[in-house]
């Protein structure tokens, strides 16, 4: 089910994410998502995409060393709590998160969180059992 | 077997080689002492007349010659013959300050040209090799010194001189070299962009490198030997004494033979200026007894290293110099600790990085600070923020054990360091003192 994460090392300095960007916006590289993970010295930029392996190309190409990864995306129920009964499946289960970000989707309007797990399946399974929708990477274009 | 291109002066018995340099200084300094005022001059201040010299034992007499003295003497104060006997200059690089004017006969180059072929003869060259001369041609040495020893052993030499890494790989595989020679930040350069051709070590005809003209590590060579699937030597010297071929390394890979019929090396304490045994650390100093045109005499290179007169597998007799730990004007002073860019550069290939990395020291609050600059590698990089960290930690503590110094560790984005296709400018002092 999962989806994949593409993520990016960047330096930590002024215009180290401009000239990556650049690089996505000349190949015409359509994102769903984006995130940016920092310390003093170094960030991660995380993308989803439709074509990862195109994405994957272009990056490696303008020399960005990239690494591709299996996340959990999910769909947050847009009521009061829609994020926490997503939180509370996860915790439930006993399954750490790594860390996490949310998108909307332009098409259908709706919020989708991106998940971090070590066990993506676990995850997924955990999440399916309480009723939430999740997304594949096949759908991300359809968001 | 191992081949000699000299046999009969690189196997010469102890005695033999003590024979010429008793014989040839006395003549070298007789021949300054007569032709170089500047010579004649220093000598009288420190009360020594070519008569007190009778052999290598005297050599402690005589004044030492610094490059202080060079700049002093710029252009012709220490050459030594008339300019209608000398064919050709060489110059150094000035990465220490003011470029030095070095003069050669052509007895001088001759000489030269053979320190150089029996470095290639003992990195296994022989007229059935292909020799790719990458070092810059000009007033560089590397150039011009490797390009003649090359053609002394006959081997098919491609002067490519630097540069232009395409053209120079297109050349190893169109041509087959078998011999590269270059600054080993360049060997690494060339092997890193073949690997990331998709080139094995099988598919790259290259067998030995010659590299030298910069400080590298013992790590860095298991680097290059492995990435080309070659066996890399070392090889030293100096504008001011000739150029490369000063002392080259055999076989056995642990230690440069010094050319002692061509050289008297010293070394010493820089602080106290006394011998120090073989086995311990100190400056190198060497004084020219073969040369014509610009005798260096008792020339302190600033090269820190150790001396071994231990009997060599090889079979050569001439004594073995380490590599340089550092040249003494490489070294920086860091809160009061000596580090040299060597130690700092086996800590990172140690651990897998590769040999790009820059030093960048500064001054804050009137306290040194030490910045290393490594570049991030595909294999090093993962999406998880907490080894990251833990690799930059792994890297401080190695820093820590080997310096005794803290350091900060910035992982730097790939080819964001200037590869060098000359000397590479590791250290970068902004501190203003």
């Amino acid at each position: 089910m999962s989806v994949k994460q593409i993520s990016v090392f960047l330096e930590n300095r002024p215009g180290a994410l401009c000239e990556m960007t650049k690089v996505l916006a000349d190949e015409a590289i359509d994102m769903r998502a984006f995130s940016l993970a920092e310390t003093s010295e170094f960030g991660i930029a995380r993308i989803l995409v439709k074509d990862v392996y195109k994405a994957v190309t272009v990056l490696k190409d303008a020399d960005y060393i990239t690494s591709v990864s299996e996340a959990v995306a999910v769909a947050i129920p847009d009521v009061p709590g829609g994020l926490h009964s997503v939180i509370k499946a996860v915790a439930d289960a006993g399954i750490n998160l790594e860390y996490m970000y949310c998108f909307l989707g332009g098409k259908s309007g709706k919020a989708f969180l991106v998940c971090k797990v070590a066990d993506v399946a676990a995850a997924e399974s955990a999440l399916s059992a309480k009723g939430a929708v999740l997304v594949e990477q096949d759908e991300l274009a359809e968001l | 077997m191992e081949r000699y291109y000299q046999p009969e002066i690189e196997t010469a018995s102890r005695e033999q080689i003590r024979a010429w340099q008793d014989e040839r200084l006395v003549k070298q300094v007789k021949h300054v002492w007569d032709n170089v005022p500047y010579y004649r001059k220093k000598m009288e201040d420190a009360g020594v007349c070519p008569e007190d010299i009778k052999g290598v034992d005297d050599i402690r007499k005589l004044p030492f010659v610094t490059k202080a003295d060079l700049r002093e003497g710029y252009p012709y104060g220490l050459l030594a013959e008339d300019l209608k006997n000398c064919v050709r200059i060489q110059s150094t690089s000035g990465t220490t300050g003011k470029r030095v004017v070095a003069f050669y006969t052509q007895h001088d180059i001759d000489l030269w040209e053979d320190c150089c072929a029996r470095a290639i003869t003992a990195a296994g060259g022989t007229n059935e090799d292909v020799c790719q001369v990458s070092y810059g041609y000009g007033l560089f040495t590397g150039g011009p010194g490797l390009n003649g020893g090359s053609h002394k052993v006959g081997c098919l030499t491609i002067p490519t001189s630097s540069g232009n890494t395409e053209r120079q790989i297109m050349f190893i595989r169109d041509l087959n070299t078998t011999i590269l020679c270059c600054t080993p930040s360049y060997a690494a350069y060339l092997g890193e962009t073949m690997k990331e051709m998709g080139l094995s070590p099988e598919e790259i005809p290259l067998k030995a490198g010659i590299f030298g003209a910069e400080a590298w590590s013992e790590a860095m060579r298991q680097d290059i030997q492995k990435t080309m699937g070659i066996k890399a030597y070392d090889i030293y010297g100096l504008t001011e004494l000739s150029g490369p071929g000063v002392a080259f390394e055999c076989s056995a890979q642990t230690g440069m033979h010094i050319n002692e019929d061509h050289f008297i090396a010293e070394v010493i304490d820089p602080d106290t200026l006394e011998p120090v045994p073989d086995g311990t650390y100190g400056e190198l100093v060497f004084t020219a007894i073969t040369k014509e045109a610009f005798p260096l005499i008792r020339y302190r290179t600033r090269d820190i290293v150790k001396l071994s007169h231990e009997p060599c597998p090889c079979g050569r007799t001439h004594v073995k110099m380490s590599k340089p730990r550092g040249r003494s004007d490489d070294m920086l002073i860091i809160r009061g600790v000596n580090v040299f860019p060597s130690q700092i550069e086996t800590v990172l290939l140690n651990k897998g990085y590769p040999a790009n990395y820059q030093i960048v020291v500064d001054r804050v609050n009137n306290t040194d600070t030490l910045d290393v600059q490594v570049e991030m590698t595909p294999e090093m990089f993962t999406d998880n923020m907490g080894e990251i960290a833990a690799r930059q930690k792994d890297i401080v503590d190695g820093l820590k054990s080997m310096l005794g110094l803290k350091a900060k560790v910035s992982l730097v984005a790939p080819k964001s360091i200037v590869r060098s296709e000359g000397k590479a400018v590791r250290v970068i002092d902004k501190r203003k003192i």
